[in-house]
């Protein structure tokens, strides 16, 4: 049986922004492997170092120590597989432009010279706004949107980039309760074909749907499980959803434990 | 206005500086939205007072040249207009790179290259033999004496900025939508930029022979910002802001000529003017789309 490629594979990753750089890092001895259907959700205060962990995977901050591997290669040369969804703050609301314009520019990639995106370019947009029941909205104006309407709109764009992989940064931020269940529920379906992670200081957001819980304050280290959640969601098949050791055996806190290890780390 | 017409049947250059007007309308009409989108309306006036250092070297190397070329003389004209353009896309990609990467206080550096540009500029035609006037005509306009061989090189400007934002235009919004996204998708944000940016700083060349550096920048925000409040998409925005640029560029002129309003004056008030009834109608017709 051939092993299944890891999706990302972060090993004993130190990063600290300069001047101080690995002296005061920001991220310490992270050590973390995220395989296919994964649905990790990482907490932690802010500061905790949660979008730098984000930004490490996505190939954009360099660590000064340790190797990050995604899909088996270096981030940057594998950027293309990976969907990053920002927290929905980050679309510029004033900007000219319709909910197919944001999501089209999932496609800026694969056609980013001239005036307009090709028909085949449209119809994926489109079929990604329908995955995230958008469609609707595709001319209204990205200003007039809600904050729940508009994360949607960036899951889109991910989707759009024929994303292999979802990143989120505190998908919740902003977003109103009613709109908070829902997103779980499209993030539930996508999870059915991709790996999924995520980043919040929302712990109530965590609660539903996930099969690993991380957290993460400069060190990345595990969360109880919690018995109650585990009975109603099904824990995932043995092994697949547990965290493999870190090769070099790091101490218990340095990696992630599955839900259901039931064990507080030192 | 009738008597404009009637001048203009014997006067060659009424009809040049009409046209000019409608090109330089053309060109800010087309880069305005993507200036105001992307905020860089401040980074725009830079460039065009960087200009004013390329106008003053070129004054100053006319004079000193072995063989002096005289102000009035046909190639000083294309000799400052040179001075002005590379001027004008060097500081075009100093500021790219420089609102990209620095990590000094952008709006510090870009303030202090403002009028470093200016500063230049002006000691240079000081320190110009003889002439010193001429510097006053590119601060401020002089519509009235647009030739036909400045109207050709506007054409040009207007084919290169046309063209290159046909080329450019997804690259362009997809970095005023979200320029982390447009990395990640494989987009060199600061080129990208650097584009824009120099895009400005040919549409500040082409305005600088219509109402002059020192008023670009309204004509480069207003009239944007007016089409900005009517319609939503980037595309529409350049039709409707040129079509605002060209009426702005030309009706102003017609309608003050023979007064002593002077044109520049007359455009740049008539574009805040737009503006500002657009604001009020946006208010009271309760449009907010």
């Amino acid at each position: 049986m051939t092993e299944t490629p890891l999706v990302v594979e972060l090993r004993d990753v130190t990063f600290g922004y300069p001047p101080e750089g690995a002296i005061q890092p920001v991220l310490e001895d992270v050590s973390l492997v995220i395989e296919p259907r994964e649905f990790l959700g990482v907490i932690g205060p802010n500061g905790g170092g949660k979008t730098t962990l984000l930004r490490v995977i996505l190939g954009l901050l360099a660590p000064q120590r340790g190797s990050v591997t995604v899909f088996g290669r270096a981030p940057v040369a594998v950027r293309s597989r990976i969907g990053y969804v920002p927290q929905h703050a980050h679309v510029d609301p004033s900007v000219p432009a319709n909910v197919l314009d944001v999501v089209l520019t999932g496609r800026l990639g694969r056609s980013s010279w001239g005036l307009r995106y090709g028909r085949d370019h449209v119809a994926i947009a489109l079929a990604a706004l329908d995955q995230t029941e958008m469609a609707s909205l595709a001319h209204r104006r990205i200003g007039t949107l809600s904050g729940g309407q508009r994360q949607r709109v960036l899951i889109a764009r991910a989707l759009a980039a024929d994303a292999e992989l979802l990143l989120l940064d505190e998908p919740t931020a902003g977003v109103d309760p009613h709109m908070e269940r829902g997103l779980t529920d499209l993030l539930h379906r996508l999870n059915e074909r991709l790996p999924i992670v995520f980043v919040s200081h929302d712990v109530s957001f965590v609660s539903t749907h996930l099969k690993r819980v991380a957290c993460l304050n400069r060190r990345l280290t595990c969360h109880p499980a919690d018995t109650k959640r585990s009975a109603r969601f099904p824990i995932p098949a043995a092994g697949r959803g547990a965290c493999r050791a870190s090769p070099r055996g790091r101490t218990p806190h340095d990696r992630v434990l599955p839900r259901d290890g039931g064990q507080f780390a030192a | 206005m009738i008597e404009f017409f009637r001048a203009m049947e014997v006067n060659s250059l009424l009809k040049s500086g009409l046209v000019a007007g409608v090109l330089a309308g053309v060109a800010c009409g087309v880069v305005g939205p993507y200036v105001i989108t992307r905020r860089i309306v401040f980074l725009s006036g830079a460039i065009a007072h960087m200009a004013v250092g390329g106008i003053g070297a070129a004054v100053f190397l006319c004079a000193i040249l072995p063989q002096p070329i005289g102000p009035l003389h046909p190639a000083h004209r294309t000799m400052v207009f040179a001075g002005a353009t590379l001027a004008a896309l060097a500081g075009a990609v100093v500021i790219g790179y420089v609102h990209q990467r620095a990590a000094e206080r952008m709006d510090t550096l870009i303030g202090a290259l403002w009028a470093i540009g200016m500063a230049l500029g002006i000691l240079l035609v000081k320190f110009t033999p003889g002439y010193q006037t001429e510097l006053m005509s590119y601060l401020f306009g002089n519509i009235a004496l647009i030739s036909w061989g400045d109207v050709r090189l506007m054409l040009v400007l207007d084919a290169i900025i046309l063209a290159a934002v046909l080329v450019f235009h997804k690259r362009l919004l997809a970095i005023c939508l979200d320029q982390e996204q447009a990395e990640l998708q494989g987009i060199s944000v600061l080129w990208t930029n650097i584009v824009l940016l120099c895009l400005v700083a040919l549409t500040v060349i082409c305005l600088t022979q219509v109402v002059g550096l020192i008023l670009v920048i309204a004509l480069l925000s207003l009239p944007a910002a007016t089409a900005a409040h009517h319609v939503t998409r980037m595309t529409s925005l350049c039709v409707v802001s040129t079509l605002l640029c060209v009426a702005l560029t030309t009706l102003p002129r017609i309608a003050v000529y023979g007064t002593r309003i002077d044109p520049q004056s007359a455009i740049v008030l008539a574009a805040a003017g737009v503006y500002l009834l657009s604001v009020l109608a946006r208010r009271f017709l309760g449009r907010f789309r």
